[in-house]
């Protein structure tokens, strides 16, 4: 091979390189990113068996069920629409009735929601955004005034 | 009472000294008058001392519990253990941003004092552009998260801070992983600098590398610190969580990986020096980034202390002002930086290039992670999280080629390398890292082709650099002790980068252990109860209240029993209440054997006396961090290499001439 052949054989592997990271990233975030869901927008959504969502609200009070060792279920809901999800393990310390929480998992073709995570909050005065939004818009849940939290 | 006047007084002057930094030194070097530039080394400390000082006042407040500053209210308490009352200076986004600033000019003034034998102008320029950077975040500071703002009347108590933030994890966090992100501004204003002077050679890398390592090594203590404490403190036993915030630290940290590896080439061959000039401007744009995701409240994290969109819009103008500008800078300028020398494809150029090429990829599918959401609901509206599964398949692949290379590289000669002959030298590393392949695949029965892979990699990344420095040292072929003199006679550069790379092979050994062979049970047990965690045991001893200073909790006891029915020792998790705040926390329970831990998290107690449990069995987990340190080390002993050394080239030139008196 000339200098020449040899500096395009270089370039050449480093954009197949490039290209290929490019074409996995695409191909990532279509295969592996898991969208946001209320309980409300459930049903029009067209999911496909098995993928993963993630599903969120508010805890629906009296809804909490603690099964056998570390079964537990519950609903969630938008005030609108509620699903109930089912969840083995440890919930997080801030996991209460009336509050937010997003719960990440697959529905059941029953209807029930098969939570694999049901994510913590840090704070006490922390709603998880995506549930604060979908909130706000439907006008159910006000920013409390500034003062009284942070 | 009025220090706190005087603390925000001097943060005002503070601000003006940057603006003074930024066009004096600037204005000098553009007439070439020597005493404007000079100037620039003292305004540039005195706006060190005035927001040390600013700094300063804020933590005695804190100390003091002087509750009528509405800062110190909304995140202190009088109750608090004075250790946190001191961290909670940070562990708040006003306080936090002055932290941000206290840094920033620390380093200008490390670069004023410790620049004399810099060109004129091109210190000049630097500090002109540490002073842009300077005024652009004070501004932000005082105009948008001012900590100094008065509550009148001053209540009798304060708010207390967010109990997962008092923690000793988070009193080094923050400020190590600003010393990291901020440290990188230094390599960006010498970049800009270079940019304006229109002059780059080998020394301007000489210069550079030197604050690049400092940074680097301090953002990989800053990380590791962040994921131990997510670690321990979250309860979830995950040591990384692909969340935008630890991505936000990431991306410098890799960029500036490759920034350090670029810099060598440039120093010893004066090639790809456009390349190393856009990776130090990339680099700080990326910590500039970070603080944007962070400190904005676009996401919701333990870091988005409080939402304010002003805030958000301000850093977003200050990350367009100088990725903008340095960019277009760069455009302009980056044709009349002259090109370096040639080299084979196949050496330490060569291997270099490659380390650049997959770590900026790798950067480039983090950064698409962490923003594509963002983007996306920006557009659509629609909501998406990207998690672990997307990064394992993107990253994952683009660094495990990578990793596969690293030793060869630093065997490699320059310009035009053997690839044959380091194959050869590496020939043993390479036998056992197969051999532990095998032995994986054989003795662990649940272990799968991933953790064998995984541990005959880590394997060869370990004894890699250990076979390097073995043969540099001629170890073996010469009697112990002479080996032992050559070894520490080494340039200390040789023996940080194996130190650097070994760190890298234990933290991957570390993650592929815990994440192939940890075992995890989760259970409700009753005290008097035992639970099998792997060939251990564990026996639950009960519970016990404890009154903590500003918190109560409900212990619970256990014993852990090893293989052979001994008591190998005891480990304590516990429920929280923070009386303050009434917000419950998990205080998980972690016994350390060897490098390995057993992690307990307690859930929520059932009705008949139990309470849920969840135990991990977590081998070698501590490498993980261990690996990090390691690095760090690398990256101090490659510090005190004497090239690096600052002022060592005038010092050497006086020694030579003093040598040459002696002998005529």
């Amino acid at each position: 091979m000339t200098r020449k052949q040899k500096r395009l054989a270089v370039i050449g592997g480093a954009l197949v390189f490039l290209g290929a990271a490019t074409a996995l990233t695409f191909y990532a975030l279509g295969q592996k990113a898991s969208y946001f869901f209320m309980p409300a927008d459930l049903q029009a959504a067209s999911l496909s068996p098995g993928q993963r969502i993630r599903l969120g609200g508010l805890v629906e009070p009296g809804s909490i069920r603690r099964g056998q060792g570390t079964q537990v279920s519950f609903a969630v809901t938008d005030t609108d629409k509620s699903v109930p999800v089912t969840y083995t393990g440890i919930l997080p310390d801030l996991f209460r009735e009336g509050q937010g929480v997003i719960t990440e998992g697959t529905l059941g073709a029953d209807g029930v929601f098969e939570a694999d995570s049901v994510l913590a909050k840090h704070d006490e005065t922390y709603m998880p955004k995506e549930v604060a939004d979908s909130l706000k818009e439907k006008g159910i849940w006000q920013e409390e005034t500034p003062g009284s939290g942070s | 009472m009025a220090m706190v006047e005087i603390g925000h007084f001097a943060l005002v002057l503070a601000f003006a000294l940057a603006l003074v930094q930024t066009a004096v030194p600037f204005a000098g070097a553009r007439i070439g008058d020597e005493r404007l530039m000079a100037a620039g080394g003292p305004i540039t400390i005195a706006g060190f001392l005035a927001t040390a000082f600013a700094f300063a006042v804020l933590t005695s407040a804190y100390v003091q519990s002087d509750f009528s500053v509405l800062n110190v209210w909304e995140n202190s308490h009088s109750l608090k253990p004075m250790l946190y009352k001191i961290t909670g200076t940070w562990g708040n986004h006003e306080g936090s941003m002055l932290l941000w600033v206290v840094i920033l000019t620390f380093f200008g003034a490390m670069v004023a004092l410790f620049s004399a034998n810099l060109p004129a102008s091109l210190r000049a320029d630097v500090l002109s552009v540490q002073g842009l950077i300077g005024a652009a975040f004070l501004l932000f500071v005082l105009t948008t998260s001012n900590p100094f703002t008065r509550l009148i009347p001053a209540p009798f108590e304060g708010r207390d801070l967010n109990p997962i933030l008092q923690d000793i994890g988070l009193a080094i966090h923050p400020p190590l992983l600003y010393l990291g992100y901020v440290g990188f501004s230094v390599c960006f204003s010498f970049a800009a600098a270079a940019l304006i002077e229109g002059r780059i050679d080998a020394a301007w890398a000489r210069w550079v590398r030197p604050w690049t390592l400092a940074a680097w090594m301090f953002l990989t203590g800053g990380i590791a610190m962040g994921s131990y404490w997510a670690y321990y403190e979250l309860g979830w036993g995950g040591f990384w969580f692909w969340d935008p915030v630890e991505n936000a630290s990431f991306m410098p940290w890799l960029a500036g990986t490759a920034l350090l590896h670029s810099a060598i080439v440039m120093e010893k061959r004066s090639a790809l020096k456009i390349w190393s000039v856009l990776l130090a401007i990339l680099t700080f744009s990326l910590s500039l980034l970070g603080t944007f995701l962070v400190r904005s409240g676009v996401l919701t994290s333990v870091h988005a202390f409080a939402t304010d969109p002003s805030r958000g819009v301000f850093i977003l103008a200050i990350l367009t002002l100088f990725i903008g500008g340095s960019l277009a800078l760069f455009a302009l300028r980056a044709g009349t930086l002259t090109a370096g020398g040639l080299f084979h494809p196949i050496s330490r150029e060569g291997s270099l290039v490659l380390n650049n090429l997959f770590l900026t990829t790798a950067t480039a599918t983090v950064l698409v992670g962490t923003l594509y959401p963002l983007l996306l609901e920006a557009v659509t509206g629609d909501k998406i999280s990207v998690g672990a599964p997307f990064f394992n398949l993107t990253f994952g692949p683009v660094m495990l080629p990578l990793l596969v290379a690293v030793p060869f590289g630093p065997l490699l000669a320059w310009k035009r390398g053997d690839l044959l002959a380091v194959s050869q030298r590496l020939f043993a590393a390479f036998a056992v890292a197969i051999f532990a392949t095998l032995l994986v695949l054989m003795l662990v029965d649940s272990a799968g082709a991933f953790a064998a892979a995984g541990v005959g990699l880590s394997a060869w990344l370990i004894l890699g650099p250990l076979t390097d420095l073995a043969m540099k040292a001629a170890v073996g072929s010469v009697p112990v002790a002479v080996s032992l003199r050559r070894l520490i006679g080494l340039p200390r550069s040789i023996i940080g980068t194996a130190l650097g790379h070994l760190g890298l092979g234990l933290t991957t050994l570390g993650i592929v252990c815990t994440l192939a062979f940890q075992v995890e049970h989760i259970t409700v047990m009753k005290p008097g109860e035992t639970t099998d965690i792997g060939s251990r045991q564990i026996r639950f001893e009960g519970f016990s209240p404890v009154q903590g200073p500003n918190f109560t909790e409900t212990r619970a006891l256990f014993t852990a029993i090893a293989a052979d029915r001994s008591e190998s020792g005891r480990v304590s998790a516990a429920k929280r209440v923070y009386t303050a705040r009434q917000m419950p926390t998990t205080e998980a329970g972690i016994l350390t054997l060897g490098l390995s831990q057993l992690y307990v998290s307690l859930g929520d107690p059932t009705d008949d006396g139990g309470i849920v449990v969840r135990i991990w069995w977590k081998p070698l987990v501590t490498l993980i961090w261990l690996g990090a340190l390691v690095m760090m080390a690398g990256a101090g002993v490659s510090l005190t290499d004497r090239r690096l050394r600052v002022g060592a080239p005038s010092r050497r030139s006086r020694a030579g001439k003093a040598n040459a008196e002696v002998s005529a």
